[in-house]
């Protein structure tokens, strides 16, 4: 092979990926004037965003005139079980509604309440109907909107200028396999495009990761195939730190049946619009697995359960809809008692609950999912059902107003950045945390080029070759005995990772997990491609499986060292919540290669948030301590925010 | 159970290819793309295939499966024979860059050529009001996943690549048609469709709506009731001024 060809590209800001996150950061950044550069794994529109299905969290109240960001910030934090950031989940509660309101601005098409405003449905751990939704389809919405107001903005300076691509240009199918670092400050990143093999390098002033989750490290995933937690992986290896590593979600109703869908997601809109869980003896198993935190929030009897969906103001919701973690458990414990389905799930049923006409209008793509890929007709039997990899609590470490990392001109959002959900994600809340801290992401990053601009790094010819060369390896071992294609590796790493480091985790299991890592890494250092350069798969894995790797060793380190269950991480040998470790973070950073993991103190919850709840509930998470002082500290000051009412 | 498939996926790229036979295994349940995965993982690396979600929500996974355009990730194995020989290949309407992948940028040229959504002038954030009545006509064209099987099963553009710059297809009508009958929309957008993006060159044969993977009523919904409103207003330019006047008064918040 001959010296490959770099193509250069520059910016003012480079945004890696273009999900939601990515799109609503670029929005941002164009309209604010800067130049923008995004890079796509896929083809524009169809990031993983696009899969979304229930909706976007923002306490319009339009359904219930009750709710307001201060019950939507007291959710978000008991759904984390108070390990959210406080001030991301502030944030994120407050401006939600205005973000959602400004994707019509650009053309979106929400339901409608019979009054003409965005209509709102219930989900699990949001006391009030407030997600807005496209009936199932809302992150394709999202996607979409976001996409068509990018392309409004390049018709906007395609007038200007003569051309569409003078103020965002997309390179979609473009893997970006390292940051570009320079003095400790990040200036780009260098991948390849998937069509050709051929090599590029963005350079920018501030570069915002949006590279969404990693959920393709289990065997048993709702997530696509992009989702390799590449940015991550990238940032770590640049500097970055990490945190809540060790919150992985597993959505409770993920398909069990037939085998080639399993993972492949049953929205939890199924359970908000009346569906239930059973098990092989037809028992609603739920009532049984309310813990004690929750006791308070949800029925009692089936009954009062499903007198709520008609009248939530006098009634409790059913436990179907208690946080995602709590459900994921639920089913896990009935499999294991032996009352589970056929194929290891159990039976979530609306058939024999919801007329026929409701569920196709209400569920229009689970209907049709299940009947193309399962034969089940959704409004006769019930589905078979159960955990499923879903979503990444942990990300990098950011400032929780700009979405900055520890890295000068780095900033990050979406599900690749960790905080705000805590140890746990309410649904609903990622849509509206992509917009909120996509936008927040981009005018930060707006504001770090006009102050920093002028000293955007410069990478010679000759350590960009040095990169591409490195680059090609697996091919120069193309037919070579002893090694191994990616797609072996990925495997063996998805089975352990859902076996070992899944839903129930013990000591013993993560040091076997990590044993198992130190095997698999030794493996990796053989890998081979074959064929030609030019979209090939079997090379591309190489690099998604090596990020990979290092993930699943940031996870399995930080789930041996917590020693409590709380949220996505569950210990059999440490059963309960601790509320030490509830002050405690656990930050993952590279060492010389070597992922290390630190305890770090976590935020503090500002008193005023603090007396959103009351005594009584903060007992369950808080040490003494921490509420004597957050009590003194409002006695002091004269705190009002206690009443939860307002904006 | 489990039996053993044949295959002919065409491998290739623009300088030429062909069919090549694969003999692969498949289990009870499984989709196309999964038989393409396994020829991937076991007997082909390189072999090219987009895809993302695997659910038929992304529009990534469009090829010919037997000759008719279809979601691989959709497209059970049940529904075929299992001693029947199956032929997987690239769509045919765009250029292909290798083996199941092709150039679709066509497509996203044809979208940054439409005028965007011209909200209200003065409405502000928050204060959109709309009857889902109203929106829902718009909102079946908005289920859209461009996964391009309807510009690529299009006569005017398969096998005409002359074509191509003055006919946008499909999915670019649906999404005028959308814009169209967004209640808040105040671009004049019927002419355009005529006149910029070739709605004449479509004789309403119907076999984008067949093939679409949303069950989107391309023609019956978009095109005809497009068509005739463009003839219309050849001869009569005022609807536009009412329909105006009509989206003014319903923007108008209580
Ligand atoms: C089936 C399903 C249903 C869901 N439903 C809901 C819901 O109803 N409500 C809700 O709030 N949340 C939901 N979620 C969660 C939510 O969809 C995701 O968390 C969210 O979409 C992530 O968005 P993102 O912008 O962070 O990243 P993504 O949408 O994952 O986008 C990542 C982007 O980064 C790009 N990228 C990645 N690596 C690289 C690289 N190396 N080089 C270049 N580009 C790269 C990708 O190509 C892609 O464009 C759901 C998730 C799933 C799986
Ligand atoms: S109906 Fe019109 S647009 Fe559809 S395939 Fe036929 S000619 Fe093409
Ligand atoms: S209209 Fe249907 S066939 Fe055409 S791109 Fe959209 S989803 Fe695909
Ligand atoms: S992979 Fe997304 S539609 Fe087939």
């Amino acid at each position: 092979m001959g010296q490959p060809t770099i193509t250069r590209h520059s910016s003012d800001v480079l945004i890696i990926g273009a999900g939601g996150a990515g799109l609503r950061a670029a929005i941002a950044a164009r309209e604010a004037g800067k130049t923008v550069t995004i890079v796509c794994k896929s083809l524009f529109g169809k990031a993983h965003t696009v899969m979304a299905e229930g909706g976007m969290a923002a306490a319009m109240g339009n359904v219930n005139p009750h709710d307001n960001w201060q019950v939507h910030f007291r959710d978000t934090m008991r759904g984390g079980k108070f390990m959210s950031h406080p001030r991301m989940a502030e944030l994120h509660a407050k401006e939600s509604p205005m973000r959602v309101w400004e994707l019509e601005t650009y053309g979106a098409l929400f339901d409608r309440t019979p009054e003409g405003k965005i209509s709102q449905r219930n989900f699990g751990g949001h006391e009030y109907p407030r997600l807005a939704h496209v009936g199932d389809r809302t992150g394709l919405e999202l996607i979409r909107t976001l996409q068509q107001k990018v392309t409004s903005l390049q018709q906007d300076d395609k007038k200007a200028t003569g051309d569409a691509e003078s103020g965002i240009k997309v390179f979609a199918e473009t893997t970006m396999i390292r940051l570009l670092m320079r003095d400790g400050r990040v200036g780009g990143a260098f991948g390849y495009q998937r069509a050709t093999g051929d090599f590029f390098s963005f350079t920018a002033a501030a570069v915002i990761i949006a590279t969404g989750g990693l959920g393709k490290t289990f065997k048993v995933t709702s997530n696509s195939w992009e989702s390799t937690g590449d940015g991550l992986a990238l940032a770590l290896r640049a500097g970055a730190t990490a945190i809540n590593m060790e919150f992985v979600q597993f959505h409770p109703t993920g398909m069990m049946w037939p085998p080639s869908v399993r993972g492949v997601l049953v929205t939890e809109s199924v359970r908000g619009d009346g569906g239930v869980l059973r098990n092989s003896e037809g028992k609603r198993f739920m009532f049984n697995y309310v813990p004690e935190v929750f006791r308070d929030q949800y029925a009692t009897t089936e009954e009062e359960g499903d007198r709520w969906y008609t009248d939530p103001d006098n009634n409790k919701r059913p436990p179907e809809l208690l946080p995602r973690d709590e459900v994921a458990r639920a089913i896990n414990a009935e499999v294991k008692a032996g009352r589970g389905s056929p194929h290891g799930g159990v039976f979530l049923d609306i058939g024999s609950r919801r007329s026929e006409e409701f569920i196709r209008r209400r569920l229009p793509s689970m209907y049709h999912q299940f009947k193309q890929l399962a034969d089940v007709d959704i409004t006769k039997e019930p589905m078979e059902v159960g955990p499923t990899g879903h979503y990444a609590m942990g990300g990098l470490e950011v400032d929780p107003d700009t979405q900055a990392t520890n890295i000068p001109g780095m900033f990050c959002a979406g599900e690749a950045s960790g905080g705000l959900h805590g140890s746990n994600r309410l649904g609903g809340n990622s849509l509206s945390d992509l917009a909120v801290f996509g936008k927040r992401a981009g005018d930060a990053a707006v504001a770090f080029v006009d102050e920093h601009g002028h000293q955007t790094p410069k990478f010679s010819d000759d350590e960009l070759q040095a990169y591409a060369h490195e680059a090609l390896e697996p091919f120069r071992h193309a037919g070579e005995s002893g090694y191994e294609n990616a797609y072996d590796i990925h495997r063996a790493l998805q089975e352990m990772m859902f076996s070992l480091v899944g839903i129930i985790r013990t000591e013993d299991e993560m040091r076997e997990a990590l044993a198992e890592l130190d095997k698999l890494d030794e493996r990796a250092k053989k890998l081979k491609a074959e064929g030609p350069i030019a979209f090939n798969p079997g090379w591309h894995l190489c690099f998604d499986v090596e990020n990979m790797l290092l993930l699943g060793r940031c996870i399995a380190n930080a789930a041996l060292l917590r020693q409590e269950s709380r949220g996505g991480h569950t210990r059999n040998d440490f059963p309960t919540m601790d509320p030490e470790w509830r002050r405690t973070l656990l930050e993952c950073s590279l060492d010389g290669g070597t992922v290390k993991v630190a305890r770090i103190p976590g935020p503090k919850v500002a008193p005023e948030l603090m007396a959103l709840f009351d005594r009584h509930e903060l007992e369950k998470y808080f040490t003494t301590e921490e509420i004597d002082e957050a009590e003194a500290a409002n006695r002091a000051g004269g705190a009002t925010a206690a009443t939860g009412e307002g904006a | 159970m489990g039996y053993t498939a044949h295959f002919r996926v065409w491998r290739g790229d623009a300088n030429g290819g062909g069919l090549v036979d694969y003999e692969v295994e498949v289990n009870p349940g499984e989709v196309v793309l999964d038989v393409i995965h396994r020829i991937q993982a076991e007997q082909a690396g390189d072999l090219a295939v987009r895809w993302n979600c695997k659910a038929g929500k992304c529009g990534s996974c469009s090829m010919e499966i037997n000759g008719y355009p279809r979601l691989a990730c959709m497209t059970r194995m049940s529904i075929y024979r299992q001693d029947e020989i199956i032929n997987v290949t690239p769509m045919r309407t765009f250029p292909v860059i290798k083996d199941l992948v092709t150039d679709v940028s066509f497509n996203f040229e044809k979208l940054l050529s439409i005028p965007a959504f011209a909200p209200p002038p003065g409405l502000q954030p928050g204060e959109y009001r709309m009857q889902q009545e109203d929106v829902e006509r718009s909102q079946e064209f908005r289920k859209c996943i461009e996964c391009f099987l309807c510009q690529d099963v299009c006569h005017v553009i398969r096998d005409h690549e002359e074509n191509k710059k003055q006919f946008a297809g499909p999915r670019m009508f649906i999404r005028l048609a959308e814009l169209d009958m967004h209640p808040l929309d105040v671009a004049d957008r019927e002419i355009a469709a005529q006149e910029d993006f070739g709605l004449g060159f479509c004789n309403i044969t119907k076999c984008c709506t067949e093939v679409c993977p949303e069950g989107i009523k391309i023609t019956d919904n978009a095109i005809i009731p497009m068509k005739e409103r463009v003839v219309d207003r050849k001869y009569d330019p005022l609807p536009f001024w009412r329909r105006r006047r009509r989206v003014e008064e319903r923007a108008t918040p209580q």
